[in-house]
């Protein structure tokens, strides 16, 4: 037995993992486009639902309001008030979580087998004929308000909030996707409706299902779940311009470690550089404990627990982003730190070896993504709204590995902008002044 | 290739329905017990070693030292060199870390299943081979300090509880944070470090959990070729923790902070834990919670956020998961305009009305039926059962106890969750405390 099996492990381990999702791509009858992956494995199945937009649809003076509509969606419709509604999810073991992004609304459903056309009933009414009971806007809007005026006086919240201002102009990006306590404060029922009407539209649907179900089964579903939606939705905000002038803002807030968010410009997803990008950011501060940042500020010096960058890639802008955080005493040197890694990189760039390393994290990891009904369903329709086809799962790996040295170095010469990299740093640091007009 | 999915489709379909059969387990000949969990429907392992050893273990004076060397762990042995670890973990496509809490510290890796061998030869070399240098303590020191900013000195609402939990347990070392005080950090020494390694890190006071794409023949045959070969410690220590003294007055703290934007009141009451073999009264302790403030549709929401408004938040919740005592705890969000006095008011009053009422059969069988499809649920999770089984393993459990719980759950009646409230409800054995900004004098 264990000669057979140690025959298999040989075996497997001569072939590089893939990752193997066998996606079916259907349409419903009424002309709803899906992603099915079949597995009758587990009695339930994992639905994902996202709709382009987002908090970014919000209107002048109306910032909060799809949050808000949202978070209410639950609280009662069709037949049921706030509490049948919530009983009757709960009697049917069901979950739906409703949520708001920059650029999307997503409702995530699982549903038992036993009792999934019931579950679909209450998501269906939740989604198509919401009540938004005066009552239960104001209770739910109390809870936003509690949370709004808890950001203001967290240092990471203050950090982002007066990030986003300084970035994002004009844009709905610079403000929190909450709304402030005037703008919340004001929202009506009507100013809910309408952002229902604009966020939750068949033009800007995205599903995709994972689970106990077959593909007719699904069609059928999503019809009666999805059919009564209106057919478009409110327009799509412009580009957002970006304002990243390079140097220090100092936010003075009385904690004793200061947080730093900082960022250059970014790229596309579809930029035929991006994964040259997106592997030169893991190697600079994208990785576990082996980036060039978690190197020399936390392993080396001490100075954090955890530095980060990210390639931040929105509907309407792309930024370079990242965080630290470091005692008011400290921070300066870990800011020093990170802007002398960015000049290294650029002007250095990589080594052969590092860009493997990447290499082999990034390929090996990304087949281990995909083990549960949930995790791939939401893969799956975070691909379609990238516009990815479904075979991008067997390629992606060939497409990190045709990155060259060559070309990452260029990308990082190119790309890299030490003299924009902006940080906005909150608590009382010392040592550090703004520098920014 | 596609033949070859079919096949394993086949086998997967094959497999019986239950989540219990997903698990075996066995010992070594050096004491150290494995779990194995199977998932075949992803190419990817798992692979855990839980420690039974915790802040709950330290020496008094040395808090903070267990998950100090719990990031000292991945500063290198003889073989490989600091950092190497995880290095080597990702350029295999895994990731790994750590975690420690009052009864454990556990280390883990997720990668692909093919590497089991890899990860077991390295995390079974760092059991006993770690090699340590005074300048990477210093700044291995200075990470924790900024992880306690971090998560703690940063936040007004976790100082509270520091607080809370420390006027709770006035003896038992549940009281101390895991992090470590403060003031006791930065005298954290490679001695402490190395002593508490010394104790506890050794194969027959270790649980490895597999979990994933593996058959337990072959986990065994790893297992003994690398962890069994390390000596059990003869002189592991009995844990035997100091317990509470009698609570004979209910604890108070006003905690205030100008970072305060929500005010509100918590009040933990001292409560028995999971014990093996006997988890019936934990059952109904955790169906309690779950009935007075476990979601939308529980006993607290409805009267303090539906009827009266009092309250924009409330909750309970129970941690029945412990190695020694344990808490059932409340909280109370007030609604603008409402002070901390009312709100704790309220607070009572519905504990008083629902002794009064007792249970909705309706609610309970909600419940209930949540409670069976959280084990449908779970199995799309394989690193959530692996917790579970390393959590309960470590804290007193067995992997009999973690099978049966989903029947005690559904055993427990209305009369036994009343029975567990009158016992835990009970002002002498509690801590309220109240979290707020301090008030702003013109």
């Amino acid at each position: 037995m264990i000669r057979f099996i140690i025959t298999f492990i040989a075996l497997l381990a001569a072939l590089p993992a893939r990752a193997e999702v066998g996606i079916q791509e259907l349409t419903t009858p009424g002309g709803i486009n899906t992603w099915l992956v079949e597995d009758h494995s587990i009695p339930f199945v994992a639905l994902e639902l996202r709709f382009r937009g987002g908090a970014a649809l919000d209107l002048p003076g109306k910032r909060g309001a799809t949050s808000l509509m949202m978070a209410t969606l639950e609280e009662g419709s069709g037949e049921l008030d706030s509490r049948g509604f919530a009983r009757s999810v709960e009697g049917l073991a069901a979950s739906f979580s409703y949520d708001t992004g920059d650029d999307v609304v997503s409702v995530s459903a699982k549903m038992l087998t036993e009792n999934r056309d019931e579950a679909v009933t209450l998501l269906r009414a939740s989604l198509v004929e919401p009540r938004i009971e005066q009552a239960d806007l104001d209770r739910v809007r109390g809870q936003v308000i509690s949370i709004i005026q808890s950001d203001l006086k967290d240092p990471r919240n203050i950090s982002e909030r007066a990030f986003d201002t300084l970035v994002f102009g004009d844009h709905p990006y610079s403000s929190s996707r909450n709304g402030t306590l005037e703008t919340v404060g004001a929202l009506t029922r009507e100013d809910l409706f309408e952002a229902h009407r604009n966020a939750l539209a068949l033009d800007r649907v995205y599903v995709s299902a994972v689970g106990d179900i077959t593909a007719d089964e699904l069609t059928g579903l999503l019809d009666k779940l999805l059919g009564d939606l209106p057919a478009s939705g409110g327009p799509l905000p412009e580009d957002a311009e970006i304002n990243l002038p390079g140097g220090v803002m100092v936010v003075d807030f009385d904690t004793p470690q200061s947080v730093a968010t900082f960022a250059q410009p970014g790229i596309d997803r579809d930029d035929d550089d991006f994964f040259a990008a997106y592997i030169l950011n893991h190697i600079l501060g994208g990785g576990g404990f082996e980036s060039r940042l978690m190197t020399e500020v936390r392993e080396k010096r001490g100075l954090t627990y955890g530095v980060y960058s990210y390639l931040l890639d929105m509907d309407s802008a792309q930024v370079w982003m990242g965080s630290v955080a470091s005692a008011n005493d400290r921070v300066a040197e870990a800011i020093e730190v990170i802007q002398a890694e960015w000049v290294r990189i650029r002007e250095g760039g990589v080594t052969e070896a590092e860009l493997n390393d990447a290499k082999t994290y990034l390929t090996g990891a990304y087949p281990l993504r995909f083990d549960g009904n949930g995790p791939i369903a939401n893969i799956a329709v975070g691909m379609q709204m990238e516009g990815l086809p479904t075979d991008y799962i067997a390629t992606r790996n060939d497409q990190v590995n045709a990155v060259t040295l060559e070309h990452i170095n260029r990308v990082a010469k190119e790309l890299l902008d030490p003299d924009s990299l902006t940080f906005v740093v909150t608590g009382k640091p010392e040592g550090l002044e703004t520098t920014i007009n | 290739m596609h033949r070859l999915i079919a096949v394993l489709a086949f086998i997967i379909a094959a497999l019986p329905a239950g989540a219990d059969e997903q698990v075996s387990s066995f010992n070594l000949d050096n004491g150290m017990q494995v779990v194995v969990i199977e998932d075949h429907r992803a190419p990817v392992v798992v692979h855990m070693l839980w420690y039974r050893a915790g802040s709950a273990d330290e020496p008094p004076g040395a808090s903070g030292v267990a998950h100090f060397l719990e990031h000292l762990l991945f500063k290198g042995t003889e073989k490989l060199a600091p950092g190497e670890f995880s290095a080597t973990v990702a350029r295999n496509g895994g990731t790994d870390n750590a975690f420690t809490s009052y009864d454990y510290t556990a280390y883990f890796q997720r990668v692909a299943a093919d590497r089991l061998e890899l990860m077991m030869r390295m995390e079974s070399d760092r059991m006993k081979n770690i090699q340590l240098g005074e300048e990477e303590i210093l700044t291995e020191r200075d990470v924790i300090i900024e992880e306690r900013n971090q998560r703690v000195e940063n936040n007004p609402a976790a100082l509270f509880r520091e607080q809370a939990s420390a006027a709770q347990f006035l003896n038992h070392r549940y009281g101390v944070p895991i992090i470590g005080w403060r003031h006791e950090m930065p005298e954290l020494t490679l001695e402490d470090a190395l002593s508490f390694y010394g104790t506890y890190y050794s194969p027959n006071n270790a649980i490895l959990v597999v979990a994933g794409d593996v058959q337990p023949d072959e986990v065994r045959a790893l297992a003994e070729t690398y962890y069994g070969v390390i000596p059990a410690n003869p002189d592991l220590p009995q844990r035997e923790r100091a317990q509470e003294p009698r609570q004979m007055a209910e604890r108070r703290l006003v905690f205030e902070d100008p970072r305060v934007a929500q005010p509100y009141v918590s009040r933990s009451y001292l409560a028995p834990e999971r014990d093996s073999g006997a988890q019936e009264q934990a059952a109904a302790l955790t169906m309690l919670s779950e009935i007075l403030g476990g979601g939308t549709t529980s006993v607290m929401v409805e009267k303090l956020q539906f009827e009266s408004q009092i309250a924009i938040q409330s909750g309970a919740w129970y941690g029945g998961r412990s190695l020694d005592d344990t808490t059932f705890n409340l909280f109370v969000v007030p609604s603008a305009g409402v002070s901390l006095e009312q709100a704790e008011q309220a607070m009572d009053q519905v504990i008083a009305d629902f002794m009064q009422d007792g249970i909705d059969a309706e609610q309970l069988e909600r419940i209930k039926m949540q409670v069976r499809a959280a084990q449908i649920y779970a199995r799309d999770d394989v690193s959530s059962i692996a917790n579970r089984y390393g959590r309960a393993l470590t804290q007193g459990l067995t992997i009999a106890d973690v099978q049966a719980w989903p029947d005690v759950l559904e055993a427990v009646t209305a009369e036994d969750i009343m029975e567990a409230a009158t016992l835990v409800f009970n002002r002498n054995n509690a801590v309220t405390g109240w979290l707020r900004a301090p008030e702003v004098t013109q």
